[in-house]
């Protein structure tokens, strides 16, 4: 089954992290990601960029209308996301767990089933 | 990252908007003050056994209005303090009392601190260690490092700055859409300041001046998330991402200044300067330019240029014209003719660059490029004087060093036309 393990936290405080704490919690990420990688289950990794840069389309009275932020004004921002093939919602869920760990200043983690994937062709 | 790192860092975030509320609650810098740091306290003393507040901002406000509320109350002798496991056990319920209390009001509260920091009636200098004291919680001993005075000299200017700021009245009224307005622009302007305080001080990737560009950063932001449709703020965002990036690249190992065209590239910031684009991205959209938004672009046509040569200069200087137009000053006619001196050489720049004599007659800048300009032309002797006065102007140690290693070029290139005339005797 695959899993989107969904990053969320208050990035006003991720986004003060000095570079060390920033490298350190990168490092540490990543090697938790790679027991995953070899095992062949993790699939795209993504990191956003604050909420400050994104921009929402809604819907209104019939018509499109362009909003700079997030969907959302909420106390923690998605962060990132993972999608991870598991074979239950338990090993997901110590995915999760790991990261968290390994991330000491972690928010949440939100684990949603995938009823969709394509792949699609994207490598930068 | 330690558990009390944390802490540290999200008592920083919450600090803001915790001080914004308790600021319009005693009408007070210090009561607020005092006030906040009594629940950073407690904050420190409980959250680590149950975990920190899910709303840190709330439960701050919370207990800091309580602890505020005591001492007042305790100065009328009336009652004493409660005891330390009620408030111990902050639970969510109350800090939705205090978010219900706040949510209307806390872009206004930020804006209101922020704001009272910006107080033009403040020098630059005043504003600066004002807005790094109370808002973004720097203690005296590192904003007096930052500028390079003593800690009672900088105490000083810190309570001066307090007292004219009660003196001027803090605006308690809620700002109708022109006020607002008015206080976002000579907020954005302090945080530029703060940024430029840390920028000009730098010689070095670390330290505490790069630690004042990243706290303007974090400030510009802040404005950013309260709002999110102002194109200005984007580009004040962007500008001083662009300029941050290029931190590790600026000095060398020395700490002498390594111009922007000698500068490694791969050690730019790369996801600062993806930030930045993003933000002038979205900008642009509102299509009302502005001096940041302008800057903003500059600096991301030298970002985007993978080597110097492919820097787009005829791009920079028509933007450059943009902004005079919009800001008219010989500081940026005299970052013109350096886009002009790329493009069309030293002769165009030059003739750019000599009306501005008088205006910039104490401007270091002024005389490095005149004196640069002069020795492309081979006017060695003019440029010589011109590097002379640079070097009485410099602000620092890297400047004036930058300009005694001209010189020292200007000596070896006379040397070298001088040695085969002396070869023929």
């Amino acid at each position: 089954m695959l899993y989107a393990v969904l990053c969320y936290n208050n990035e006003d405080v991720t986004s003060a992290w000095s570079q060390e704490e920033e490298d350190k919690v990168m490092r540490d990420l990543t090697a938790v990601q790679r027991k995953y990688v070899e095992a062949g289950k993790l699939g795209p990794v993504a990191r956003l960029l604050p909420t400050t840069a994104a921009t929402t389309l809604r819907h209104s009275r019939g018509e499109t209308v362009v909003m700079d932020g997030p969907f959302a004004e909420t106390k923690e921002q998605l962060l990132g996301f993972y999608l991870i093939d598991c074979v239950s919602l338990d090993e997901a869920l110590d995915f999760a767990r790991e990261l968290s760990a390994a991330n000491p200043a972690a928010g949440s983690y939100e684990i949603r089933p995938l009823s969709l994937f394509k792949p699609g062709e994207l490598a930068p | 990252m330690t558990d009390t790192a944390w802490i540290d860092l999200a008592l920083v975030s919450a600090r803001p908007q915790a001080m914004g509320a308790l600021l319009r609650y005693f009408r007070s810098l210090d009561l607020a003050e005092e006030a906040f740091q009594e629940a950073c306290i407690r904050a420190l003393k409980t959250w680590p056994k149950n975990g920190p507040p899910r709303d840190p901002a709330a439960w701050l406000i919370f207990v800091g209005r309580n602890s505020g509320i005591d001492k007042v109350r305790r100065q009328a002798r009336e009652t004493a303090l409660p005891p330390e496991e009620l408030l111990s056990d902050l639970e969510d319920r109350e800090s939705e009392l205090a978010d219900r209390l706040d949510g209307a009001h806390y872009r206004d509260d930020i804006l209101r601190l922020l704001f009272v920091c910006s107080n033009p009636a403040l020098p630059a200098t005043q504003q600066i260690a004002l807005a790094l004291r109370i808002v973004s919680g720097l203690s005296v001993k590192q904003i007096a490092r930052a500028f390079l005075v003593g800690e009672a000299a900088m105490e000083q200017r810190i309570t001066r700055a307090k007292a004219r700021v009660a003196a001027a009245g803090i605006p308690f009224e809620t700002p109708d859409a022109a006020d607002r307005a008015e206080r976002l622009a000579a907020v954005a302007t302090m945080i530029y300041l703060v940024f430029n305080e840390g920028y000009s001080a730098m010689n070095g990737p670390d330290g505490v001046s790069a630690d004042l560009c990243d706290e303007a950063i974090r400030l510009s932001r802040l404005l950013l998330r309260l709002f999110p449709s102002e194109p200005e703020i984007m580009g004040l965002t962007a500008l001083l991402l662009l300029q941050h990036s290029r931190a590790r690249a600026r000095f060398d190992a020395h700490g002498a200044i390594i111009l922007l065209e000698d500068q490694d590239r791969r050690l730019w910031n790369r996801p600062m300067i993806t930030e930045a684009l993003a933000m002038i991205d979205k900008a642009i959209r509102h299509r009302r330019p502005g001096p940041y938004q302008i800057q903003a672009a500059i600096a991301a046509l030298h970002a985007r240029a993978e080597r110097p040569e492919l820097t787009d200069w005829n791009e920079i200087e028509l933007l450059y014209q943009a902004l005079e137009r919009l800001q008219p000053s010989p500081v940026v006619t005299l970052n013109r003719a350096v886009a002009v001196s790329k493009r069309d050489g030293p002769e165009a720049a030059l003739a750019l660059v000599e009306p501005l004599a008088d205006r910039l007659s104490s401007y270091f800048y002024y005389h490095g490029l005149r004196g640069g300009l002069l020795k492309q032309l081979d006017r060695s002797r003019e440029a010589r004087v011109a590097f002379d006065r640079a070097i009485a102007l410099a602000t620092n140690a890297a400047e004036a060093a930058y300009i005694r290693k001209q010189l020292d070029h200007l000596e070896a290139d006379a040397i070298a036309s001088i040695t085969p005339a002396e070869e023929k005797q």
